[in-house]
């Protein structure tokens, strides 16, 4: 068997799912009420629902569907200055496919490319730099979106632009830090929790340390897990027994590759590239140092310093994503799901983005009853 | 290097010139070149038309061109219908500048995969036009089909019939992106891309209770079969597990973050049968060469008077709806 067929194996998803159940009824007869667990991930919401999990423990475990879609808690003043930035003349922009569907007030980038702008996907920011060669002619604006998954891979971009000496070359940085987020989130106290699934590609770069303040502060149990229904459903197991003993600690259930002490390659190049600062996240206004932009030294590769965009306030629109992604709303309660709100025509981002919790209930979820 | 030029398109001595070097060499027309139009017979009262265009990026890939693909596109959508495909007719827009050695490929790549389809290829026409106005070429091809007994009809379809499938799905999708080199993919993987009407014609001759094939292309085996559904108010239960996924696709997939059920394919087909035959079915597809991977992914469960819905059971046992695909297929951040 391959670790994929492993790792789905229907076998022991279904002894799990059952080991599950059975502690989730052991809380429930604890607690009077089904236990919340919160997946931060975007990856894992969209895991949880294609898998079936999500529908399988319904009515034993609330999954609520955390901040960690890094297109869903781009704010709409953000897309709509990537919007304008496309519409600049004798730029390339590039960009991961998730972005490109997103909704800004107006347009979204998909629309601006039908209209005329040089939109490119990449699955790389280093394809970008490949653009940036072949075009010398042409500015080449890469959005940096993303969590502490991908801002690796865009500080080793401004490197090797660094190193080949380019010039037509820059990131439009928007990169948001899970940390800052759930900690916000926790001392908002809007949305109850037992604990949290971590995000495991972030781990990796993190590693466990980062999520310490969980459990020191906030006595909240953490489990960081992969992507497969076998995991998901470890890692669940895992935060329910840790609820039945009292105990919040911070597990890591993704061992193969999430290290302890993350990827210290990786943090370094953070550090020597990059700055905290305070980011603006949909629906949760500005927290304080939860993104990271590129420190002065390297300003010339900021695309917000190299391009004048004006930022004018977005137009307000019926759009609910700011409580999804705060937890606070579900896509069944939002009035607007799969009425005016569709993968073909969404009014926000948590409907189009590949990690978005209302395009995981649209596409895997909808029939479940 | 000889090269495609507006003159080629003009009419003339030069468009004269690359129908005798490059087409009707290949193609076999004939005497009915010197027509304005071919004449064909049937002795069938229906026949069935089925047009496409092809535009593939790249032209050429592991497994096909799009010349092949012109080929097998068509003759697969008559195939599926219960047609015999008898004849094609190709349309060329051909962007200015277009090397003359790779015309002679794509064209012999049809000739030959028409030889193998046992189609003839007769009637076609050239435009040339200016660089940046088409991407190299694209191709047109209509197919004509002999109804020799009845068509495939999917309102036949009854709950309880088999859901079979004749091979691996993604395989086309995962051989493009790979060709495309943009997305840092190497993989080993050949598009599917095949001519499936003699294998379709072998169960069709052998057996009785085939209801319904689809000819799985762009939006791959979920869009495929949502259509089936939906047009035929029938609802199928696929189960996720028995789906054929080659461990490269898979791996694509998980990479960046595609569902193979929305995979093009270009050589794969749904059949719909008596659960009776299943095992016929599957028995003569093993024996095929694009066949070799067929199996039962689910059944019909129900038909009714509403439109019908595509489930898929999952891992842990529930069921979900599949949707058609929307919008394009992207690639995801992390």
């Amino acid at each position: 068997m391959s670790l994929i067929e492993i790792y789905s194996n229907p076998k022991i998803t279904h002894h799990l799912a059952e080991e599950v159940i059975e502690s989730a009824k052991l809380f429930r007869e604890k607690k009077g009420r089904l236990p919340i667990l919160m997946e931060v991930c975007g990856s894992h919401t969209m895991a949880l629902a294609k898998s079936g999990i999500k529908g399988k423990l319904k009515e034993h475990v609330r999954l609520i569907a955390g901040p960690g879609c890094p297109v869903c808690v781009t704010d709409q003043k953000a897309i709509d200055a990537m919007i304008q930035l496309s519409e600049k003349s004798n730029v390339i922009l590039c960009t991961f496919g998730d972005m490109v569907r997103v909704p800004g007030s107006h347009s979204s980038l998909l629309k601006a490319k039908t209209n005329g702008s040089d939109i490119k996907v990449v699955y790389s920011p280093f394809d970008s730099i490949k653009m940036a060669e072949d075009h010398p002619d042409k500015e080449i604006i890469f959005l940096g979106i993303g969590f502490e998954t991908t801002i690796p891979a865009l500080v080793i971009a401004v490197r090797e632009a660094e190193t080949r000496g380019l010039t037509n070359f820059s990131i439009w940085m928007s990169t948001k830090l899970v940390a800052p987020v759930l900690r916000a989130l926790l001392l908002s106290g809007e949305v109850q929790l037992d604990g949290f699934l971590l995000p495991g590609q972030v781990s990796i770069v993190t590693g466990k340390q980062s999520y310490r303040f969980l459990s020191e502060e906030f006595q909240m149990p953490g489990v960081i897990t992969g992507f497969e229904p076998v995991q998901l459903l470890s890692s669940i197991r895992k935060l329910l027994i840790q609820l039945h003993e009292g105990r919040s600690e911070i597990l890591n259930d993704y061992t193969y590759v999430v290290k302890e002490e993350g990827n210290p390659v990786a943090q370094h190049f953070m550090e020597k590239y990059l700055t905290c600062h305070d980011e603006e996240w949909r629906g949760m206004g500005m927290i304080p140092e939860s993104g990271l932009i590129l420190k002065e030294k390297y300003a010339r590769f900021d695309a917000k310093k190299k391009f004048n965009v004006s930022q004018t306030p977005p137009k307000k629109t019926k759009c609910r994503c700011g409580e999804m992604i705060r937890g606070v709303l579900t896509p069944e309660e939002c009035v607007l799901f799969n009425k005016g709100c569709t993968p073909t025509h969404p009014i926000g981002p948590c409907m189009v983005s590949s990690e978005g919790t209302c395009a995981a209930h649209f596409h895997f979820m909808r029939e479940d009853k | 290097m000889e090269r495609i030029s507006l003159g080629h398109g003009e009419g003339g001595e030069l468009t004269h010139q690359l129908i005798h070097d490059v087409f009707i060499r290949s193609f076999d027309h004939g005497e009915q070149a010197r027509l304005d139009a071919a004449i064909i017979s049937s002795s069938s009262e229906q026949i069935a038309v089925s047009t496409d265009s092809y535009v593939v990026d790249p032209i050429f890939f592991p497994g096909g061109d799009i010349g092949k693909l012109a080929i097998t596109g068509t003759v697969n959508d008559l195939a599926v219908t219960g047609a015999v495909p008898k004849v094609i007719t190709a349309a060329f827009m051909i962007e200015e500048g277009f090397p003359i050695r790779d015309l002679k490929h794509i064209v012999k790549s049809m000739a030959q995969e028409a030889e193998k389809a046992e189609v003839k290829i007769i009637a076609g026409d050239t435009k040339v036009v200016e660089r940046g106005s088409v991407d190299g070429i694209f191709i047109t091809t209509t197919g004509i089909g002999a109804i020799e007994q009845s068509y495939l009809n999917p309102e036949s379809m009854k709950k309880g019939d088999a859901v079979i499938i004749n091979g691996t799905i993604g395989d086309h999708g995962i051989a493009i992106l790979s060709a495309r080199k943009q997305l840092g993919l190497m993989t080993n993987v050949t598009s599917d891309c095949a001519s499936l009407n003699q294998l379709i014609q072998n169960i069709l001759r052998r057996t009785k209770g085939i209801r319904a094939m689809r000819d799985l292309t762009r939006g791959g085996l979920a869009t495929g079969l949502v259509e089936l559904c939906e047009d035929f108010n029938s609802t199928m239960e696929i189960e996720e597990a028995a789906l054929p996924i080659r461990d490269e696709v898979k791996g694509a997939c998980e990479i960046l973050g595609f569902d193979p059920v929305y995979l093009a394919n270009e050589g794969k087909t749904v059949i719909i049968v008596d659960a009776n035959e299943a095992d016929l079915v599957l028995d003569i597809l093993h024996k095929d060469e694009y066949g070799a991977d067929a199996c039962l992914i689910g059944h019909v469960t129900a038909v009714t008077e509403q439109t019908g819905k595509l489930k898929l059971k999952t891992p842990v046992n529930t069921t979900r709806r599949l949707s058609r695909l929307s919008g394009m297929v992207l690639p995801r951040i992390c």
